[in-house]
């Protein structure tokens, strides 16, 4: 078959419209800082994860570390077991401390892995023993408010 | 009086019948294109003569008016995100208003005024002139030969154009934000990627796009196909293309919205 023009402009088309979508996938997606590559996965319990979701970043000094692999209630204990998926190339002590943390006052929820002093590494499916609960505004409000109150007391006791 | 609405309502229901009865022939039309490509993707040469009309031509148009609908993003997200404090975020609205909603919609919209337009014209004229009858004639079916390789092409060449169309859309949107609006260069994109995800976004995008190539495609070629062999028809033809492919787009873009988001 004999080429002409006209295929080397649909040749030029599909190229740039698949270019389009890779560029499309990289550039604005997250499929670059989604593929972390090979990974091991820990479990924490909470007792809120307030509006953690799967695939939220799991962060350590601020850099994705990892992400959620799967949140789902346990009916036994009554709490929320989070799966993170962390990447080999990270490792963490058994004195970790993963609090649930918001980015920014409306941000999405992530959690953050603070190194503790142990000298042994966590390992694939272990479970990360100290945790933080969400930060949930109504609670908040609550304690807020009693606070006041009590204060507000105190001075009329005086 | 009696007679007047007898006939008024007489009217509504041939109207009626009619829609339906032409909705079942586009139907059967479109099972025997697809039952008919067999020799379009076999001979697929004549699949890209017509992916050269109806993608590469339209090309230009699609690209000017992504750029353009960028930056109108741009300004007036700009404009409202700067009331609230958050206007680092504009990265963020223009991708996925372009990746989700106007890229699909707007190349489709575009596509079936540029292309669709051409593909029902062309074969209203090949009617009237007695070319498709020709053709039967001589044992060739006007289906495999002329209305598959138009319908593959349109399949084809949508999601391309969708996806080129976001691409210009978001650079629109970056020359606008970052060298004349001022926002940071990192942060328009690191809260792009930040929010866009692939399989929710991008790849429901690309999804939208392919369902509305079919739909576009097929109306342009079935008008064309069912057009009556006259000037006037054919000129009617044209415009219904363009009616019941815009409204079949934005019918369909809601129905898979609610579907990508439910």
């Amino acid at each position: 078959m004999d080429r002409t023009t006209l295929d080397l402009w649909v040749g030029i088309f599909v190229a740039a419209g698949v270019a389009a979508l890779v560029g499309l996938s990289m550039k604005v997606g997250n499929l670059t800082s989604s593929n972390l590559g090979v990974t091991y996965s820990l479990h924490a319990d909470y007792e809120n994860i307030g509006g953690l979701k799967v695939r939220a970043p799991v962060k350590s000094a601020g850099v994705v570390v990892g992400r959620v692999a799967d949140i789902h209630f346990d009916d036994t204990t009554k709490a929320a077991v989070v799966t993170v998926n962390i990447d080999t190339r990270y490792h963490f002590d058994k004195d970790t401390i993963a609090p649930i943390y918001t980015s920014g006052l409306l941000g999405e929820q992530f959690i953050s892995l603070l190194p503790g002093g142990s000298d042994e590494n966590l390992k694939n499916g272990d479970k990360i023993g100290k945790v933080q609960n969400a930060l949930v505004l109504e609670d908040m409000i609550g304690k807020f408010l009693t606070s006041k109150a009590s204060e507000t007391n105190d001075k009329k006791a005086e | 009086m009696f007679d007047r609405m007898n006939r008024g309502l007489r009217n509504i229901g041939h109207r009626f019948i009619d829609r339906i009865w032409r909705l079942g022939s586009a139907s059967r039309f479109f099972f025997y294109t697809l039952a008919l490509s067999g020799e379009s993707l076999r001979r697929f040469h004549l699949t890209v003569r017509e992916i050269y009309f109806t993608g590469v031509l339209s090309l230009i148009i699609m690209l000017v008016s992504a750029l353009f609908v960028g930056m109108v993003l741009g300004l007036q997200g700009y404009n409202t995100l700067q009331k609230y404090g958050s206007s680092d975020a504009i990265g963020v609205l223009v991708a996925l208003s372009l990746v989700r909603e106007l890229g699909p919609v707007v190349t489709a919209l575009l596509f079936a005024g540029r292309a669709g337009t051409a593909i029902t014209a062309e074969i209203g004229l090949m009617k009237a002139t007695e070319q498709l009858s020709a053709m039967e004639m001589m044992a060739v079916n006007p289906i495999a030969r002329v209305v598959a390789p138009r319908f593959w092409a349109g399949v084809i060449s949508m999601p391309l154009l969708a996806a080129l169309f976001s691409m210009m859309g978001v650079f629109g949107g970056y020359l606008v934000a970052v060298p004349l609006l001022g926002i940071d260069d990192g942060a328009f994109w690191s809260q792009m990627q930040a929010s866009v995800d692939f399989r929710e976004d991008i790849v429901n995008g690309v999804i939208k796009s392919f369902v509305f190539g079919i739909a576009c495609t097929i109306i342009a070629l079935f008008e064309g196909y069912d057009a009556p062999p006259t000037a006037e028809g054919v000129s009617r033809a044209t415009t219904r293309t363009v009616v019941n492919s815009s409204l079949a787009v934005l019918g369909l873009d809601f129905v898979l919205t609610s579907f990508m988001i439910g």
